[in-house]
């Protein structure tokens, strides 16, 4: 049963989870102070500030275009590849600031994975999925065994370890997503982000992907991006909620109104307007 | 108004029919191996047996040249207009490759006449540099059609692994488009083949033997049918539609080629976009 809460809350929150340390003993794997961006002259996103800490599921939380996916493509340079995006602020990635014009995103990337929206796999095997990218970037030896581990880990091995050869468009929708899931695991990020990875999927695909994280943060911290509470409530530590601010001129842009512990989030929230959109009075 | 757009579609079907069957009335007595094989003879006395077997050869080699030369910069050049330029300079460099698609052929013949014949004489290697600058902005602006279809997905798929931009371009982006390129470039064979004007200047003052080296001027279908056109025998004007239905029948077989590859492509690429 749920911590007594002051609120009635429009989705429980599993409390078999443990109890999280203090945040000031907790590793930061990010520190983000003040990340605002822009797409031409339209902000997307003002003053972010908040820590994301290591082996911990983070959610991002929040009603649509508040900036969640912007935000969280920040974390991985994703958005250079946007023509006239422009951010400002720092991320620091274990204290290196990984912002600036001068760092290399290919180098980011390298160490911080990314899962989409949709499964996007490569129109090639669905071994030759997961070995061409540790191929390309130099990890030959053992290709056949971190492939097996890659997949093992998506809890995809089962499924597929007899069609390996079979093309990866030949699979269902939540077993491309795996697949993509296994591809980035293996070339052995640090971080993996995932733009709401089960939008795309059905109860039950979602629910095995919910099951990965929460057997994989042991080794790997995550960044969730989702508009479903359920799913954030059931597999994140930490919860941070994104609104949109509307300013006097009439713009509009994403901010962070409030981070905390899941469970704080969902049972007593600080901020009226996150009891608001996880009451289910708006979003 | 629907009755309009019919009559009208059936005019075009119904100008094609017409050229096509009065090609092959004229042409047909004329179709035979001889036509492929043999020579054209000088003044020929009585009935010898002669064909356009230099014009086809001389075709082949400044056809095969020409796509040689701009296949791979069609390509480069699109594949950095969509894969890594600035958005400005993409649509500038699109502009410039439609003017030099729409620049007269025989424009780019005085050209290349001016470039490389002036002083050094007629070449088959003339003649295909100015087939290749026709092709060029054909074959440039197909691979950029194609390449706008492949899905941003699979390029941030390959990026986020932390694969260089290049190394996505190579492995991931162009594998997806080798049938849309193939496509553009059996159609802009097609095109090239029949030009006649760019080697008026360039690769027209040839013998009647049959060459395959390309640093003398070659003789070729175009330019035969044009020069057998003007002579004074009947037999000559009878190749000369023969060799007319000959380049009628390889347009119509590549044209079927390329729609072919097209439908392929196109479903692959509907695959890979799901």
């Amino acid at each position: 049963m749920p911590v007594s809460s002051t609120i009635e809350p429009a989705v429980r929150v599993e409390t078999k989870r443990q109890p999280l340390p203090p945040r000031e003993h907790l590793e930061a794997v990010f520190e983000i102070r003040d990340l605002t961006a822009v797409y031409g002259s339209k902000p997307a996103l003002k003053g972010v500030t908040m820590e994301v800490y290591k082996h911990l599921v983070t959610a991002v939380i929040g009603p649509s275009g508040c900036g969640k996916s912007t935000f969280i493509r920040c974390l991985n340079r994703m958005n250079d590849l946007v023509p006239h995006f422009r951010q400002s602020g720092t991320i620091r990635y274990h204290g290196q600031d990984i912002s600036g014009r001068e760092v290399d995103p290919v180098a980011v990337r390298r160490t911080i994975g990314m899962v989409f929206q949709r499964p996007n796999p490569f129109p090639k095997s669905i071994y030759e999925n997961v070995a061409w990218g540790l191929r390309v970037l130099g990890m030959k030896d053992n290709l056949s065994e971190r492939v097996e581990r890659a997949l093992t880990r998506a809890a995809l091995w089962d499924e597929v370890k007899d069609r390996l050869k079979a093309s990866a468009l030949s699979l269902s929708g939540g077993q491309q997503q795996r697949l993509c899931i296994a591809r980035a695991l293996a070339v052995e990020p640090d971080v993996v982000l995932m733009d709401e990875p089960a939008s795309a999927l059905d109860p039950i695909a979602t629910q095995a992907i919910e099951q990965l994280l929460h057997e994989l943060k042991r080794e790997y911290s995550f960044v969730i991006v989702t508009h479903n509470m359920q799913q954030a409530a059931r597999v994140a530590d930490m919860t941070a909620f994104f609104s949109i601010s509307q300013g006097a001129e009439g713009g509009r842009w994403g901010e962070l109104v409030e981070y905390d512990t899941t469970e704080k989030i969902f049972t007593a929230p600080a901020d009226p307007r996150t009891e608001d959109y996880v009451t289910g009075r708006f979003g | 108004m629907e009755l309009l757009a019919w009559l009208a579609a059936a005019v075009a079907v119904g100008i094609l029919g017409v050229v096509v069957w009065s090609v092959a009335k004229r042409g047909a007595s004329e179709l035979n191996l001889d036509l492929l094989t043999k020579t054209p003879v000088q003044f020929a006395i009585g009935n010898v047996k002669q064909g356009l077997a230099n014009a086809f050869v001389g075709s082949i080699v400044l056809v095969g040249l020409a796509t040689a030369m701009a296949l791979p910069f069609g390509i480069l050049i699109a594949v950095y207009l969509v894969e890594f330029a600035r958005a400005s300079v993409k649509n500038g460099a699109s502009l410039v490759l439609d003017v030099l698609n729409g620049i007269p052929s025989i424009v780019i013949a005085i050209f290349v006449f001016g470039l490389l014949v002036v002083g050094h004489g007629q070449s088959g290697l003339a003649g295909s540099f100015a087939l290749a600058t026709l092709m060029l902005p054909l074959v440039a602006r197909a691979t950029m059609e194609v390449l706008a279809l492949v899905p941003d997905s699979l390029r941030e798929a390959s990026l986020a692994l932390g694969v260089p931009r290049w190394r996505t371009t190579l492995g991931v982006v162009l594998p997806q488009t080798i049938g849309g390129i193939m496509t553009g470039t059996v159609l802009a064979v097609a095109r090239i083949a029949g030009e006649t004007a760019p080697l008026l200047f360039t690769s027209s003052v040839a013998g009647t033997s049959v060459l395959w080296n390309p640093t003398q001027p070659l003789q070729s279908v175009p330019l035969s049918i044009f020069q057998l056109s003007e002579s004074p025998v009947p037999a000559d004007h009878a190749r000369a539609w023969a060799a007319a239905l000959v380049l009628l029948l390889f347009i119509l077989c590549v044209s079927l080629a390329a729609r072919w590859l097209a439908t392929r492509s196109r479903r692959k690429l509907g695959r890979a976009g799901r």
